[in-house]
């Protein structure tokens, strides 16, 4: 085993850092906070131009240690990413199944980071049990007109784009019969009611009322569409957001040193803690980009990083909100507030993590079915 | 160089080597013939056919001079057939006192963890019921001393070959100063850590086994879900232990010591061998724990039973883990290489 970075891995992790630093400042920072929308538009156009997001864009010929170091240089910078995460995971969908005139549209303009695209899969009724979504979609002539609702289209408030899966065919068994659209978000049809919550971010559900497109927004082929959002779950898990360990420690560590807290024993011992399953969430990460690098299936490997990295996530950013007492209960931008609120910030951060890409559960059947083939439970 | 989750070509075929060795030489009636003392005379004779103990040693001494990283290997294998021989110990004892009779195994090493008391006693040396020679510190030194095992040890949780030796009762001689023993315990803990992996791993293997096998309600107990969860934890917790084993054995290979290597806590960016030795034998300590408790768990009231072989993994997964000292205090000293010193802090 080896485990140095290449030289070029190096010098694009550097190129990576200085255009995170350029564009985020606490400003930045504070306004994703404020909004609960984790975009900086002038971030990802300074990715896009700087061609980082063409490079990480997760698929066949990529390299996947792309993607992993500009979400772990974002996750430590706090950057607000939200937004770049998803639009290079959905060019990676399209390049992998969309058409020529899709990729020449769609995913040309999200890796320059110009356009922003947000996930219809959820539904009130289709969570972990996503092929019992009902959203439908039914051609009318030469047209497909969509009626239903998704839940947790995070960042639809901003995106030019959502990546919807719809039911096209009621009888085709329970993983046919989907078909995957890529519509643009201002087509008649399309309304956004938020969906607040006590993590940083806002969500949204979204209502489709007879929403008309074209043939040309299929993504792949009609009632093809479980095949493509499976491309889509490969490419989420196990690389992205794993990162957190790395940046609670050390906003946990400063505040430690300011207020004596440092020398305490029993602090002491669980920030080594921390910082072991800081490095285990980062060799998982790295063994699973890895792996999908040489060219290997890496489903599972990404279900055990992702699984060990955000249940680590919720344990340890708990414990730093006990062990700083009451100013770790304060926000960010509160006088006073245990590493300016980091620790706050973290605590409802970790909660999403653990259902975002997979809840555990679902990851943990994954793991129990495909990698230690056990039979299946459900 | 880049990122390689793989085995070399060579540490495969140490692999296979000792993995079919240690399958076909200390099967677990071998084991259970071993204990209480947990140590096979026949198994230690059969390694030395194989050279094995003659490993870690350097080449200007006759020793193999291998690699760190492929010591691992060696121990993980070890571990996954729990064999009874104090191999690790040997080969750290070694690399300190390579004599010819040591590098051929001839006569067997151990390593005293701890200093001497005030009366020149090692307390509990691990392989020191079996070592014709033990190295440690004694008197800010440290030494090796020679004189008969008492092949025999008290009672202990993982039939391991425990014994309490004297530092200065028979032939004693100077190594070096008692900072040479640093060192010597960070390799005793990536190659503990190593072992620790491979008994997580077997461990793992017999609980899926045993659940896809073991019928109640009329289904293999293994489909249902609250048991493939419990184990479905534990590819994590195995595969980050054999990873912080290999990182630490890198970094000792590619000679990232004494500050050779990186220490930035800021960016997770962690390469130096000290702080990743210890890392690897806190969370294999912690796999191995885990791994074994649920395995014996999903075994149900025969996984306590004599008779079944998890309950040797679960005992030996507690009792070669804490040979090493309290987790709690390796934790603190983790700290410390991480940190710095927490008295030096205090005062600030």
């Amino acid at each position: 085993m080896d485990f140095r970075l290449t030289d070029r891995h190096e010098a694009l992790r550097t190129e990576i850092r200085a255009c995170i630093d350029a564009h985020i400042d606490e400003e930045v920072i504070a306004r994703a906070h404020h909004t609960g929308t984790n975009h900086c538009v002038e971030l990802a156009k300074a990715l896009g131009d700087a061609g980082l997001l063409a490079q990480a864009m997760p698929g066949e010929g990529q390299d996947p240690m792309a993607m992993w170091m500009l979400s772990s240089e974002a996750e430590k910078a706090g950057a607000p990413f939200d937004s770049v995460g998803m639009a290079l995971v959905i060019a990676g969908v399209l390049n992998a199944a969309g058409t020529k005139a899709q990729n020449q549209r769609v995913t040309a303009a999200l890796l320059a980071g110009e356009e922003f695209v947000c996930f219809g899969l959820t539904e009130p009724d289709g969570g972990s049990d996503l092929p019992a979504i009902s959203t439908r979609a039914v051609l009318d002539g030469d047209e497909w007109v969509i009626n239903g609702s998704k839940m947790w289209t995070t960042m639809a408030q901003v995106s030019d784009w959502v990546f919807l899966l719809t039911r096209t065919d009621a009888d085709a068994g329970r993983y046919g019969g989907f078909t995957v659209f890529i519509i643009p978000m201002d087509t008649p049809g399309i309304s956004v009611d938020p969906i607040h919550t006590m993590s940083t971010e806002r969500s949204n559900v979204t209502f489709y009322d007879d929403v008309r497109v074209g043939d040309e927004w299929v993504v792949g082929e009609a009632n093809e569409g479980w095949r493509v959002v499976s491309i889509m779950f490969g490419f989420e898990r196990g690389i992205a957001n794993t990162g957190a360990l790395t940046p609670l420690l050390s906003r946990f560590h400063q505040w430690a040193g300011h207020t004596g807290v440092i020398a305490d024993l029993v602090h002491r011992e669980h920030m080594a803690q921390v910082a072991i399953d800081a490095q285990v969430a980062e060799l998982l990460t790295q063994r699973t980009a890895w792996t999908a690098a040489i060219g290997e299936p890496s489903g599972t490997q990404g279900s055990i990083a992702k699984v060990f990295a955000t249940e680590a996530y919720q344990r340890h950013a708990r414990w730093a909100q006990a062990a700083a007492g009451p100013e770790g209960l304060l926000s960010l931008g509160e006088p006073g507030a245990a590493a300016d609120g980091w620790i706050d910030h973290d605590v409802r951060h970790c909660v999403p993590q653990t259902f975002q890409g997979g809840t555990t559960e679902i990851n943990r059947n994954n793991i129990a079915e495909r990698h230690l083939g056990l039979p299946r439970s459900r | 160089m880049a990122l390689d989750f793989s085995l070399s070509a060579d540490q495969e075929a140490i692999a296979n080597t000792f993995g079919a060795f240690f399958a076909r030489e200390s099967p677990v009636d071998v084991v259970r013939e071993a204990e209480p003392l947990g140590h096979s005379p026949e198994l230690w004779a059969k390694l030395r056919s194989l050279e094995a103990p003659g490993m870690a040693a350097p080449d200007q001494a006759g020793g193999a001079g291998a690699s760190l990283g492929t010591l691992v290997v060696v121990a993980e294998a070890l571990g996954e057939a729990i064999a009874p021989v104090p191999l690790i110990e040997h080969w750290v004892a070694s690399r300190a006192c390579p004599a010819p009779e040591i590098v051929s195994g001839e006569q067997v090493a151990a390593i005293a963890l701890r200093p001497a008391n005030v009366d020149g006693t090692w307390r509990l040396v691990p392989g020191g019921a079996v070592a014709d020679v033990v190295v440690g510190v004694d008197r800010g030194e440290l030494v090796a001393v020679h004189s008969p095992p008492p092949m025999a040890a008290p009672s202990n949780h993982g039939s391991a070959p425990l014994a309490d030796r004297s530092a200065r009762e028979g032939e004693r001689v100077v190594l070096g100063e008692a900072s040479e023993l640093d060192p010597l315990l960070d390799l005793w803990r990536v190659l503990t850590a190593a072992a620790l992996v491979g008994i997580a791993e077997r461990a793992m293997c017999m609980g899926v086994d045993y659940v896809l096998e073991r019928h109640q309600f009329g289904r293999p107990i293994g489909s249902f879900q609250a048991i493939q969860h419990g184990l479905a934890d534990l590819p994590a917790l195995v595969d980050g232990g054999r990873f912080l084993a290999h990182k630490a054995a890198w970094a000792f290979d590619e000679r990232l010591v004494d500050g050779a290597g990186v220490i930035d806590m800021g960016e997770g960016n962690v390469t130096e061998f000290a702080p990743l030795a210890a890392m690897a034998m806190l969370h294999a300590a912690d796999a191995a724990a885990v791994s074994t408790d649920r395995s014996l768990h999903y075994h149900g009231g025969y996984g306590f039973s004599l008779e079944y072989d998890i309950q040797l993994y679960f005992r030996r997964a507690r009792g070669w883990a804490n040979i090493g000292g309290d987790p709690s205090g390796e934790r603190r000293r983790l700290a410390d290489l991480l940190w710095g010193p927490a008295e030096a802090l205090a005062g600030r």
